[in-house]
């Protein structure tokens, strides 16, 4: 895979999440990605920036512009220095939250994009990793 | 702080939202929202977001809150003007929105809002009625 541009965000407060989402936004245009894939990207994005948020504090982000498969898409790589996830399996499962919320953030997301990778090591981190062809 | 403004319309309040929203700004305007139906007694809460380009699981849970909360004090919720692109990744995503009442835009949703006000009251008259 080939990265064309890229770009380098902090996601340390709510704001920031606007912010990063606008920034996928201007990506997705630039290699012409459809309305559909672009919403669900950005809402793929939104439910791991808010994640980072709140189960690591925050955390950093990397958006770029790749190419493989024979055509553009977008590349988003999440990574904190947060608790990290002890058993993925059960976090990738619908439902299952250990906060308050639907449980619905890291399965969602992978059902949203096309390539979807989780690491995590427990006390060190996790980093994610998603892309989103433009005709994917 | 960032408000969404709550407009009183006759028996019913309603929002655009207009803005990108954040995580505060939904808690907010669920709070004032359900704050202002006590307040006003409005029958019905019409909430447009024709101009949101995402929804996530966060957003999606407040307003389907909105509409439990407001049920529960007696006024009924539409939301109107989903985009398409935003109504297939909700789906996508896991969230269908149950519980929250759709309608394609503003017109269609206060006539939504009408209808159900009228049955309810229809109702009362019945009950009424029959107790006499």
């Amino acid at each position: 895979m080939i990265v064309l541009s890229s770009d380098n965000m902090r996601i340390a407060k709510e704001l920031d999440m606007v912010v990063f989402r606008n920034r996928l936004k201007e990506f997705a245009v630039k290699i012409g990605m459809s309305l559909v894939n672009q919403t669900k990207l950005i809402t793929a994005a939104s439910e791991l920036s808010r994640n980072m948020l709140r189960y690591a504090g925050g955390g950093a982000v990397l958006i770029e512009i790749v190419n493989g498969q024979r055509q553009n898409g977008v590349r988003v790589t999440f990574s904190d220095t947060g608790p990290g996830i002890p058993d993925i399996d059960k976090a990738m499962k619908d439902g299952f939250s250990t906060g308050k919320s639907l449980g619905l953030g890291l399965p969602g997301a992978r059902r949203l994009v096309n390539d979807f990778d989780i690491k995590s090591t427990v006390g060190k981190g996790t980093t994610i990793t998603i892309t989103k062809w433009k005709n994917g | 702080m960032d408000k969404i403004p709550i407009l009183k319309i006759g028996h019913f309040l309603m929002v655009a939202i207009q803005v990108d929203l954040y995580d505060r700004l939904a808690l907010g305007l669920e709070s004032d929202l359900v704050q202002a139906v006590s307040k006003t007694g409005a029958k019905g809460v019409l909430i447009d977001i024709s101009s949101v380009s995402i929804v996530d699981s966060f957003m999606g849970r407040i307003l389907g809150n909105i509409a439990g909360m407001s049920k529960i004090l007696d006024a009924e919720t539409v939301i109107v003007g989903m985009q398409p692109a935003v109504a297939i990744t909700l789906v996508e995503l896991g969230l269908p929105l149950k519980g929250v009442q759709t309608a394609l835009n503003v017109e269609k949703g206060m006539e939504l809002l009408q209808k159900k006000i009228q049955i309810t009251e229809e109702e009362e008259i019945e009950d009424d009625s029959t107790l006499q």
